[in-house]
């Protein structure tokens, strides 16, 4: 079970309050029109899918109700950082160096 | 190849069973291979055999970062059905069930292949509606399914209950009684021993950590920590961790990685005949031969490569169990584990050729990769021996994603995700 802090409600509330919303920071193309089949699949379908630190949205939904972003290891589950949606995305190797 | 049969049993049972040959040997890489496949589970070492067997190449290395059938072939709950909606799907589960009916004969190895049945119940009118419409789908694909009124579901399984007083009572069933279940690890292993008798090299503890391409962008070889292995051809068949691998070849795929548990109880004598699924109340049962209860459901929410999942997701799974069949609640678990499976936007399977000259992809089975197994094996070897995919597999490409033409697969997963 995952301890996660909601960066609304500012505290630790368990996994299950929260829903998991894939990959963070896919921004929607402006003009969906003007992409090739390729751009547009990428947009749609291709995803990092990274083993290590993966940046990625949830939704505090029996709680605040909002969506965030977080920062967590898939293969430790260890929970790097949470921060509203909006905020850009943090530089995740600095992050590690100076939390390890 | 020593031939397993009754007679040889006998025969070393004289010899107090001391006589019996190793199933394959442990092989150090060669330098150069025609084709390297990618992760020694059922798939990868099916594709080896076929390889070997039907189109004469057996300078094939299967290559395993772990051990031997210990991915997700190791960690299923054995499912075998093809009541698939779509053509495509259709096609491609019926073809791999085909082959599961002479499977133990093929390889001379006992894979248990036990056609129990497999049951998946209605609950609601949205329910009877969607899974008669898979019967009639089925059926015009020449599967078999049919449907069952509620009693006729207790009949075949006792345990299960139907009253009217549930919360989500039972309606109706479809039953494709062709369905089962198969031992799988003696599937990876019976493949691993047929293919090595065709000359076929098994490489364990050996990960994969680039897939190298030359001037020309052709696959050139693999870069393990026993060093760098040249190849012709190569094939990924790696489940989870496909993202991982294809990545080192400048391939980006359209697969995300979560966990799938599964649990099995203390054993207990036999009394549940099939395989039970439940989409609605969502988790489905078999029994073991064992006398094991053999428990899933959906996959945990987030992406992971821990090969380790959450409890939620447990108790999720035995409250439906429990609700289904109020004789288990007492039962005591013995084990759970979880495995990595790559899922895709669609649910259906990537199988086919990729962006790179050389390089051919088997992947994107989510969470229902086991059934699979000989039917992806066989059209993999063929893709890989001809450079084209057969008619079978051929919509499933990699392409669709940029094409559009999905294969949209909610029956995909044993219970919906």
């Amino acid at each position: 079970m995952l301890l996660i802090r909601c960066p609304y409600c500012q505290d630790y509330f368990p996994e299950v309050e929260f829903d998991y919303a894939g990959e963070a920071h896919i921004e929607r193309p402006a003009d969906p029109s003007l992409l090739s089949d390729d751009a547009w699949r990428d947009f749609l379908f291709i995803r990092s899918n990274t083993r290590g630190w993966h940046v990625e949205r949830w939704r505090h939904t029996h709680g605040c109700g909002r969506f965030f972003n977080m920062v967590r290891h898939t293969v430790t589950d260890k929970i790097l950082l949470t921060y509203r949606a909006g905020e850009p995305m943090p530089n995740i190797k600095q992050l590690v160096e100076t939390n390890t | 190849m020593q031939h397993y049969s009754a007679l040889s049993l006998i025969k070393n049972a004289f010899t107090k069973h001391k006589h019996w040959k190793e199933e394959w040997p442990d092989a150090a890489p060669k330098a150069a291979y025609d084709v390297v496949i990618i992760g020694a589970g059922g798939h990868g070492l099916g594709a080896a055999y076929y390889l070997a067997k039907e189109h004469g190449i057996n300078n094939v290395a299967v290559v395993e970062k772990g051990w031997l059938g210990g991915g997700n072939t190791g960690r299923n709950t054995t499912i075998i059905r093809s009541n698939y909606l779509y053509d495509e799907s259709a096609k491609l589960y019926d073809h791999a069930v085909d082959l599961w009916e002479t499977l133990s004969q093929e390889v001379n190895y006992n894979v248990m292949f036990s056609k129990r049945g497999v049951m998946m119940l209605a609950h609601t009118q949205h329910d009877i509606q969607s899974i008669q419409r898979h019967i009639h789908a089925n059926r015009l694909n020449g599967v078999d399914n049919r449907w069952l009124s509620a009693k006729e579901a207790k009949t075949l399984c006792p345990p299960l209950n139907i009253e009217a007083n549930a919360r989500y009572p039972v309606l109706g069933a479809a039953l494709q009684k062709r369905a089962g279940t198969a031992r799988h690890d003696a599937v990876a292993w019976g493949y691993a021993r047929a293919a090595a008798a065709r000359g076929v090299d098994i490489i364990q503890n050996c990960p994969v950590t680039n897939i190298l391409r030359g001037p020309d962008g052709r696959v050139t070889g693999v870069e393990t920590p026993k060093g760098v292995i040249k190849a012709k051809k190569i094939a990924v068949s790696a489940a989870g961790n496909t993202s991982v691998i294809m990545d080192t070849a400048g391939v980006r795929m359209p697969l995300e990685s979560y966990t799938l548990q599964a649990l099995v109880s203390e054993p207990v004598k036999p009394c549940l005949p099939g395989v039970v699924m439940s989409n609605s109340v969502h988790a489905y049962i078999s029994q073991s031969d064992k006398g094991e209860l053999v428990i899933g459901s959906g996959t945990d929410q987030y992406t992971s490569y821990s090969q380790r999942g959450g409890l939620p997701m447990i108790e999720h799974t035995l409250a439906a169990i429990c609700e289904m069949f109020p004789v288990f609640k007492r039962m005591r678990m013995l084990r759970l584990w979880g495995g990595v499976v790559d899922v895709t936007p669609d649910r259906s399977a990537i199988l086919g050729k990729t962006p790179v000259d050389g390089l051919y992809v088997n992947c994107g089975w989510g969470t229902g990769g086991f059934k699979a197994t000989p039917g992806a094996a066989h059209l993999l070897a063929w893709t890989i021996a001809k450079d084209e995919p057969h008619p079978i597999n051929a919509p499933f490409s990699l392409q669709r994603f940029a094409t559009g033409r999905l294969i949209d697969e909610a029956a995909a997963a044993a219970v919906a995700h």
